[in-house]
C-alpha cells in the first residue's frame, strides 16, 4: 500500500488517533514528547500536501474509496494546503513549549487532558480546512469548537470558566447557523459535496432558500471568525485562557472562520453572484473597516496586554473581511496572505505573553516596566512582531496591507485604502506604549525577573524570525496565494 | 382565508421549526440564568433537528428498508442520519456547558450571569 497516496486521510487520522492515546498515557514525560512527535508528523504531512498541490494541482481524495456524492471527498487546492501548513505548523511550534508554558496558567486537574484536547482541536481545524463536504465541515467545526471551549476553561483564573461558557453559547449559535445554511443547501440541491453544490446552485440562485443559506452561513462563519460585531466572545476567551492556548487559537481559530467564509463565497456560491447580485461586499467591507477602528481603539485603552492583543485580533479580522469583501484578485490575495501572516505575528505576540507570565505571573502594562533590559530577547520578539502588526516594511504585516491597499484602489474604493492606513496608525499607539514602558521605564528591583527559559524562547524566536522571513521573501506566500486565487476565481482576472 | 390556512398547514413543520428557533434564540439572549441559557440553546437546536427531519420526509413515504417485491416510496434517510450526528454534537455541547456551569458555581457561588459579572467587577 502506498502511504503517500493517503496523505490527505493521514492528515486527519494521525492527530485524531493520537488524542485518545495521549489521554491514556498517564505519565506526562511520555505524553508530552509523543504529542510533539505527532504535531511534527502532522506538519510534515501538510508540507508534503502543499508541495504536491503546487506541483500537480488540486488533489481529490475519496475517503474510504467511496465516490462522491455517496462518500466524503477531501479536496486540497492551494488555499487549504496553505492553511493546513499554518494550522499544523503553529501546533508543531507551540506544542514543545506546552508543558512549561501551561505550568503557571492552568488548574492542576485540567493539565492531564490538556494535550489530548489540544490534539483534538488541531484535528478539528485541519478537518474544516481539508474537507470538500459541507456537512463534514460542520462536524469538524464542532470537534474543534468543543475542544477549544474546554481548553479555554483550563485557565486557572476563575474568570476563564464564564469566558469559556460565553464562547460556548455564541459559538454554538454560530455553528448551528452554519448547520441551518447547509440544510437549506441540501434541501434545494440534494447534495452536500461542495463541487456538486457549486454546479447545482447556479440555476437556483434566485430562490429564497439559497439566499437564506448564504446569509445563515456567512453569519455563522462571522461568529467563528470573530468579525465585528460578532466578536464579543473573543476578548475574554483569549485573556483568561492560558497563553499557549491564546497563541494557538489566536493564530488559527479565527482564520479558520475566515476560511469558511472564503470557501463558501468563492467555491460554493460563486463570487460574481455573491458580490454582484447579493452585494455582500457592501456588508463585509464596512464591517471590516468598522472592526479595524473599533478593535484598535479599544486595544489602546487596555491595561491587560492579552486583552489588548485580543482586541487587536478583532481589528485584524476586520482587514481580512474587508479584503474578502473587495471581491477582486488583489483583495483576495490580501485576505489569504493576511490569514497566514496574522497567524504568525499574533502567535509570536501571545508566546511573548506566555514568557512574561511565566516570569512575572501577570501581563498587565505595569508589569512590562524595564523588561527591555531584563528580558531582552523576549521583548525583542515583541518589538519585531509588534512592528509587523503595525505593517512596517520588511515584515509580514506590510505585505498583506500592501495588497489590501492595491485591492481597494483596483476596486475603485480609495477611501477604503485611506481608512486602512489610518487604522494602522492606531496600532502604532497600542504597540508603541508597550515598547515605551518596556524600554524607557526603570526596571523593578527583582532578581527573579530574567530571560524566559529556552523551551519557551525558541518557539517565540522562531515565529518572530518567520515574521521577517516571509516579509522579505514574499514570493512564497504571495505566490501560493496568487495560485490559490486562480483556483477560487476559476481563471477570471 | 382557507387559502392562507392551507399554506400554513402545508408548511406546518417549517413553521414549527422556525418558532422553535426563535424561542430558543430569545431564551439564550434574554435569560440571565446560565442553566436557562443552556435550555434555550437546546430549544434552538431542536428547531434545527425538526427542520432536517421534515426535509427528508416524503408524503406517503415509508422507512427506507428495501423489501422484496414491494413497490414502496421511501423517505430520504440522509437528512435523518445527518441529524443523528448533530444530536450527538448537541448532547456533547450540553454536557460541556453544564460542566462549565458547575465550575462557575464552585468559584462564584451563583449561576446568574449578572451576579458573576458583578462579582468580577467588585
Amino acid at each position: 500500500m502506498n502511504l503517500l497516496a493517503h496523505l490527505p486521510a493521514l492528515q486527519i487520522v494521525v492527530p485524531l488517533v493520537a488524542a485518545p492515546i495521549c489521554a491514556v498515557l498517564f505519565n506526562p514525560r511520555i505524553a508530552q514528547p509523543f504529542a510533539v512527535l505527532v504535531s511534527l508528523v502532522t506538519f510534515a504531512i501538510s508540507v508534503g500536501l502543499l508541495n504536491e498541490v503546487l506541483a500537480e494541482g488540486e488533489i481529490v481524495y475519496h475517503m474510504g474509496g467511496w465516490e462522491p456524492p455517496w462518500g466524503i471527498a477531501y479536496v486540497i487546492d492551494p488555499l487549504n494546503a496553505l492553511l493546513l501548513c499554518l494550522v499544523s505548523g503553529m501546533a508543531a511550534i507551540v506544542m514543545p513549549a506546552v508543558r512549561l508554558g501551561i505550568g503557571a496558567e492552568t488548574t492542576e486537574r485540567s493539565r492531564r487532558l490538556f494535550l489530548s484536547l489540544a490534539l483534538l482541536a488541531l484535528t478539528g481545524m485541519l478537518g474544516i480546512v481539508i474537507t470538500g463536504d459541507a456537512f463534514n465541515l460542520y462536524v469538524f467545526l464542532e470537534i474543534s469548537s468543543l475542544s477549544s471551549y474546554a481548553l479555554i476553561a483550563t485557565g486557572n483564573d476563575r474568570r476563564a470558566a464564564p469566558a469559556a461558557f460565553n464562547y460556548l453559547i455564541q459559538g454554538t449559535v454560530g455553528a448551528t447557523f452554519i448547520l441551518i445554511g447547509i440544510g437549506l443547501l441540501y434541501m434545494m440541491t440534494g447534495t452536500l459535496n461542495m463541487a456538486d453544490l457549486a454546479v447545482r446552485i447556479v440555476d437556483l440562485r434566485h430562490t429564497a432558500p439559497i439566499q437564506a443559506a448564504l446569509a445563515f452561513i456567512l453569519v455563522g462563519a462571522a461568529v467563528k471568525a470573530a468579525l465585528f460585531p460578532a466578536h464579543a466572545w473573543m476578548p475574554n476567551a483569549y485573556t483568561y485562557a492560558p497563553s499557549m492556548v491564546s497563541a494557538f487559537f489566536g493564530a488559527t481559530a479565527t482564520k479558520v472562520g475566515a476560511y469558511i467564509m472564503i470557501r463558501f463565497i468563492f467555491t460554493v456560491f460563486g463570487a460574481e453572484w455573491v458580490f454582484g447580485d447579493m452585494m455582500i461586499g457592501w456588508i463585509l467591507v464596512p464591517l471590516g473597516i468598522a472592526a479595524a477602528f473599533a478593535g484598535s481603539l479599544v486595544a489602546i485603552w487596555q491595561t491587560d496586554l492579552k486583552r489588548m492583543l485580543a482586541y487587536s485580533s478583532v481589528a485584524q479580522v476586520g482587514y481580512i473581511s474587508a479584503a474578502i469583501g473587495l471581491g477582486n484578485r488583489d483583495g483576495l490575495i490580501a485576505a489569504i496572505v493576511h490569514v497566514f501572516n496574522h497567524g504568525l505575528m499574533k502567535g509570536a505576540l501571545f508566546m511573548v505573553m506566555a514568557c512574561v507570565i511565566l516570569r512575572l505571573g501577570r501581563a498587565d502594562i505595569t508589569s512590562f516596566r524595564g523588561l527591555g533590559r531584563r528580558m531582552p530577547v523576549t521583548m525583542g520578539c515583541f518589538v519585531v512582531a509588534g512592528l509587523s502588526m503595525i505593517g512596517v516594511p520588511l515584515t509580514v504585516g506590510f505585505v498583506s496591507k500592501w495588497y489590501l491597499v492595491l485591492g481597494a484602489i483596483e476596486a475603485g474604493v480609495w477611501p477604503v485604502a485611506v481608512l486602512v492606513i489610518m487604522s494602522s496608525l492606531l496600532s502604532v499607539i497600542y504597540i508603541g506604549r508597550v515598547i515605551e514602558v518596556a524600554y524607557f521605564a526603570p526596571a523593578p528591583d527583582d532578581a527573579r525577573i530574567q530571560e524566559a527559559p529556552a523551551l519557551l524562547l525558541v518557539p517565540t524566536l522562531l515565529l518572530t524570525v518567520l515574521c521577517i522571513t516571509f516579509g522579505i521573501a514574499t514570493d512564497t506566500t504571495v505566490g501560493v496565494a496568487a495560485y490559490a486565487v486562480q483556483f477560487l476565481l476559476g481563471g477570471l482576472p | 382565508m382557507s387559502e392562507a390556512l392551507a399554506f400554513l398547514m402545508a408548511h406546518a413543520n417549517t413553521w414549527a421549526a422556525t418558532a422553535l428557533l426563535c424561542i430558543g434564540l430569545w431564551v439564550v439572549m434574554v435569560r440571565g440564568n446560565l442553566i436557562k441559557k443552556v435550555i434555550g440553546l437546546n430549544i434552538f437546536q431542536t428547531g434545527v433537528f425538526l427542520f432536517y427531519i421534515s426535509m427528508g420526509y416524503i408524503i406517503g413515504g415509508t422507512a427506507p428498508i428495501v423489501e422484496e417485491g414491494a413497490d414502496a416510496v421511501y423517505s430520504n434517510p440522509l437528512p435523518h442520519v445527518l441529524i443523528l450526528t448533530a444530536i450527538v454534537v448537541s448532547v456533547a455541547t450540553t454536557s460541556l456547558a453544564l460542566a462549565l456551569i458547575v465550575r462557575i458555581r464552585e468559584s462564584y457561588g451563583t449561576t446568574e450571569e449578572d451576579d458573576v459579572i458583578a462579582s468580577d467587577e467588585a
